[in-house]
C-alpha cells in the first residue's frame, strides 16, 4: 500500500500542507521529480515566504548601507585636512596647493550664491508655470506643456552647460550684461569686467536646471487642494488671481516649500554646468558677473590630479560637507512634500 | 552538458592566460595618444604582451603606482624626493617624448603675431599687465598697433602637466612669481577665469576678446589658434614647434643620471623656452620576471622604433643623447 502512496505524484500546491508526504526509504520505484517541480514545491512553503522577506529586506538594507559606506570612506579618506585644519577650514578662505594651505570657504559662498540666484530666478518661474499649467491653461494645452516640461529635466546637465558656453554666455556678454550694469549697477551686484561666464550665468543655467522639479512637484501639490477649497472662495467673490492665491497656493504652501528645498537641493550638488560657467576661480566678491568657484566643480577639476595626499583629503573633506548638506535639505524636502500632501485633505476639512 | 561546459571555459581560461603577459598603466593625459598608439604597435610586433594604459590624470597614475594597483606610471612632472620618498619602493623616471606649451589670444585687430617676453608674460599673469597696449607688450612689439583693451587671462581650472609646465618657466623667468605663486599641476593664480583641460581654455580664449591663456602646442597645431613667439633666454622670439622643443632639449649639456632634468627657459639659439620632457615611472624590483622582461623589451623598442612614431601625432622625439642615456640606464634595471 505505500508503494502505491509513492507512485502517486503530486499535482498542485497545498499550502495548509506545505511538506509534500514522501517516505524517507529509498526506494526503487519513485515519482521522478523534474528540477522545474523541485523549485515549485520549495517556492511553495512557508519557508519560501521567509526567505523572500529576508531577501527583500536584505536588498533594502543595502541601500542604506552603500550611504553608510560612503559617509564611512569620506570621513576615512580626509582626516589629513582635519588633523590640520580642524572646522576652520570652513571658514578660511585659501586655496593653494603648492603652499599646502587650504581653506573652503570661497567655495562654500560660491554654492550658496550661485544657488541663491538659481531660486531667485526660478521660484517665481517654477510657480507660475505650474499655476498656469494646472489652473488657467485650456485642457488640450495641459499634456504637451507639462510633458516639455519635464523633458527639460531629462537633458544631461553637460549639454546644458555646452549651450551656456555658446550661446548664454556671449548673449550675457552683449547684451544682458551691460544693460544690468547700466541700470542696476547702483546695486553694487552688477560691476567689473563683463566676462559673460561667471556667477551670473551659472545662476541662470542652474535656474533653468530646478524650474522643472519646482514645477512639476509644486504641480502634484496643488492637485491635492481639494476642489471645494477653490469653490468656496469662488464663492465669496473673489477673481481668478484671488482664488488662486487663497485658495490654492495658500494651502498648498508646505508643499511648494518642499519643492523649493528640492529644487535647492539639485542646485548645490549640480557639477558639469556649473564648472563649465562659472569661470573656476575661488575668490569671493560682491559682483555678480565675477568668476566665482563651488564646492562640487572644485572636486571635479581637481581630485584627479591632486598630486599630495594633504590636497586630495582637503577635497574629500569638500565632499563630506557637500554630501551632508545636500542629504539634509532633501531629507527635509520630502518630508516637507509628505506630509503636505498627506495631511491636506485631513487639515482643510478639520 | 553542464560538465562539457565548464571544461571548455576552463581551457579556454588556461590557453589564454598561458599566452598573454598583461600589464596595467596609468598616468598622464598629455602624452595618452602617443602612448596608445605605441602599445598598440608594440601588441603587433609582440603578440604576447598586452599594455593597457588609463589616462587618469598624472597624479593618479602616481597614486595608483603607489598603491600597486599598475605596474608602471606615467608623469608630466617629474617627481621630486619627497615624493620618491613617499613611494615606498625605488622607481626609475625615464622622458618619453617632449611636448611644449604655447601662449594663445584672441586680440582682435592686430596685423601680425604679436611677441611675448618673460616680463610680459609674467606680468600679464600676475595681474600687473591689465591691457594690451601696456608698455611691455608695445615695446616688444613696435611695428603693431596693439589696441587698449582689457586682457582676460585664462588658466587651468582642473591640474594639469601643462600647468606645470607653464608655471615652471614663470617661476623660473620671475622671482616674484616664484615667491608668490610657485610651480605645480594645480597653482593659486593671481587672476584669471579657469577652463576645464585644453577644450576648455582654448573655448574660453575664442570666446572672449582680449583674452590670453595657455594650451598644449600639440591642441594649438590642430585647431588653429592665433599663437605668438616667446623671447628665449638667448633672446631670440621663438615660434613653438617639433624643431624649437627638441632644440630645447638638445641644448642640454649635463643630463642627470635620473633625467630629472627641467628644460623650460633652456639655452640656445633656437629654443623654444617651455618646454618639457613627459615620464614613465618605472619600479625597479619586480616580482613577476616575465612582467619585467615585458617592459625591459617595450622600453627598448619604444627608444627604437618608437621615437620614430611622434612627430607624425605631432610630439618632438627625444634628443639623441638621451637615447643613448637611457638604454644605458634600461641595462641597469636588467
Amino acid at each position: 500500500m505505500w508503494l502505491q502512496m509513492v507512485e502517486e505524484p503530486q499535482p498542485e500546491l497545498h499550502l495548509t500542507n506545505p511538506q509534500p508526504t514522501l517516505p524517507r526509504l529509498e526506494l526503487p520505484v519513485r515519482a521522478r521529480l523534474t528540477l522545474v517541480t523541485r523549485v515549485r514545491r520549495w517556492g511553495s512553503g512557508a519557508q519560501a515566504d521567509s526567505i523572500f522577506r529576508s531577501l527583500m529586506l536584505l536588498g533594502a538594507l543595502s541601500l542604506v548601507g552603500v550611504i553608510g559606506l560612503i559617509v564611512f570612506e569620506l570621513i576615512y579618506n580626509c582626516r589629513p585636512s582635519l588633523a590640520k585644519f580642524g572646522w576652520r577650514f570652513f571658514i578660511t578662505n585659501s586655496w593653494d596647493p603648492v603652499a599646502g594651505d587650504f581653506g573652503a570657504l570661497a567655495f562654500v559662498y560660491g554654492t550658496l550664491l550661485s544657488s541663491l540666484v538659481a531660486l531667485v530666478i526660478a521660484i517665481p518661474l517654477g510657480i507660475a508655470v505650474a499655476v498656469f499649467i494646472n489652473e488657467i491653461c485650456p485642457r488640450s494645452l495641459r499634456k504637451p506643456l507639462s510633458f516639455a516640461i519635464e523633458l527639460l529635466a531629462a537633458i544631461p546637465s553637460v549639454i546644458f552647460g555646452l549651450w551656456a558656453i555658446f550661446m548664454l554666455a556671449p548673449v550675457l556678454r552683449s547684451h544682458l550684461e551691460p544693460f544690468l550694469a547700466n541700470y542696476f549697477g547702483w546695486t553694487g551686484l552688477f560691476s567689473g569686467p563683463a566676462y559673460g561666464i561667471g556667477m551670473l550665468a551659472a545662476g541662470i543655467i542652474l535656474a533653468i536646471m530646478i524650474v522643472p522639479i519646482i514645477c512639476s512637484i509644486s504641480r502634484e501639490v496643488m492637485l491635492t487642494v481639494p476642489q471645494q477649497q477653490r469653490e468656496a472662495v469662488l464663492a465669496l467673490g473673489a477673481t481668478q488671481w484671488e482664488m488662486i492665491r487663497i485658495g490654492v497656493l495658500r494651502n498648498a504652501r508646505a508643499g511648494i516649500l518642499g519643492a523649493i528645498t528640492l529644487g535647492l537641493g539639485r542646485a548645490l550638488g549640480e557639477t558639469m554646468a556649473v564648472t563649465m560657467v562659472i569661470g573656476n576661480s575661488p575668490d569671493i566678491v560682491k559682483s555678480l558677473f565675477a568668476p566665482g568657484y563651488t564646492m562640487a566643480s572644485v572636486i571635479a577639476n581637481e581630485l584627479n590630479e591632486a598630486m599630495t595626499s594633504l590636497h586630495r583629503s582637503a577635497l574629500i573633506e569638500i565632499g563630506l560637507a557637500l554630501f551632508m548638506v545636500t542629504l539634509v535639505v532633501n531629507a527635509f524636502a520630502r518630508l516637507l512634500v509628505w506630509t503636505a500632501k498627506r495631511g491636506m485633505s485631513a487639515r482643510v476639512h478639520a | 552538458m553542464r560538465r562539457m561546459l565548464a571544461f571548455a571555459m576552463l581551457t579556454l581560461a588556461a590557453a589564454s592566460s598561458a599566452a598573454q603577459t598583461n600589464l596595467n598603466a596609468a598616468g598622464a593625459t598629455f602624452p595618452y595618444p602617443i602612448y596608445s598608439k605605441w602599445f598598440s604597435e608594440f601588441h603587433n610586433a609582440h603578440s604576447d604582451v598586452q599594455i593597457n594604459y588609463q589616462s587618469i590624470g598624472s597624479g593618479g597614475g602616481i597614486q595608483q603606482l603607489k598603491a600597486g594597483t599598475v605596474d608602471f606610471g606615467a608623469s608630466d612632472m617629474p617627481l621630486n624626493d619627497d615624493q620618491l620618498k613617499q613611494m615606498g619602493k625605488p622607481i626609475v623616471q625615464l622622458p618619453t617624448v617632449m611636448g611644449s606649451v604655447v601662449p594663445a589670444y584672441n586680440v582682435n585687430g592686430v596685423s601680425g603675431e604679436i611677441k611675448f617676453t618673460p616680463e610680459a608674460l609674467s606680468g600679464i599673469f600676475l595681474g600687473r599687465i591689465t591691457k594690451w597696449d601696456d608698455k611691455a607688450l608695445t615695446d616688444a612689439n613696435p611695428g603693431l598697433n596693439l589696441p587698449g583693451d582689457q586682457i582676460v587671462v585664462v588658466h587651468r581650472s582642473d591640474g594639469s602637466g601643462t600647468t606645470f609646465v607653464w608655471t615652471d618657466y614663470l617661476s623660473k623667468v620671475s622671482p616674484e612669481w616664484k615667491q608668490s605663486v610657485g610651480s605645480n599641476t594645480s597653482v593659486k593664480w593671481p587672476t584669471g577665469i579657469g577652463g576645464k583641460g585644453n577644450e576648455g581654455v582654448a573655448g574660453l580664449i575664442k570666446q572672449q576678446p582680449g583674452a590670453i591663456g595657455y594650451v598644449e602646442l600639440i591642441y594649438a597645431l590642430q585647431n588653429n589658434i592665433t599663437v605668438g613667439p616667446v623671447k628665449n633666454a638667448s633672446g631670440n622670439f621663438v615660434k613653438a614647434s617639433l624643431q624649437s622643443t627638441s632644440a630645447a632639449a638638445a641644448s642640454v649639456k649635463n643630463m642627470p643620471d635620473d633625467f630629472r632634468i627641467s628644460i623650460t627657459n633652456a639655452a640656445g639659439r633656437d629654443s623654444y623656452p617651455i618646454s618639457s620632457f613627459t615620464y614613465l615611472l618605472i619600479p625597479t624590483q619586480w616580482q613577476d620576471q616575465t612582467k619585467r622582461n615585458a617592459v625591459i623589451t617595450f622600453l627598448n623598442w619604444m627608444l627604437d622604433q618608437g621615437q620614430s612614431m611622434v612627430e607624425q601625432l605631432n610630439y618632438a622625439p627625444l634628443p639623441k643623447q638621451v637615447v643613448q642615456k637611457e638604454r644605458a640606464k634600461i641595462k641597469q634595471l636588467q
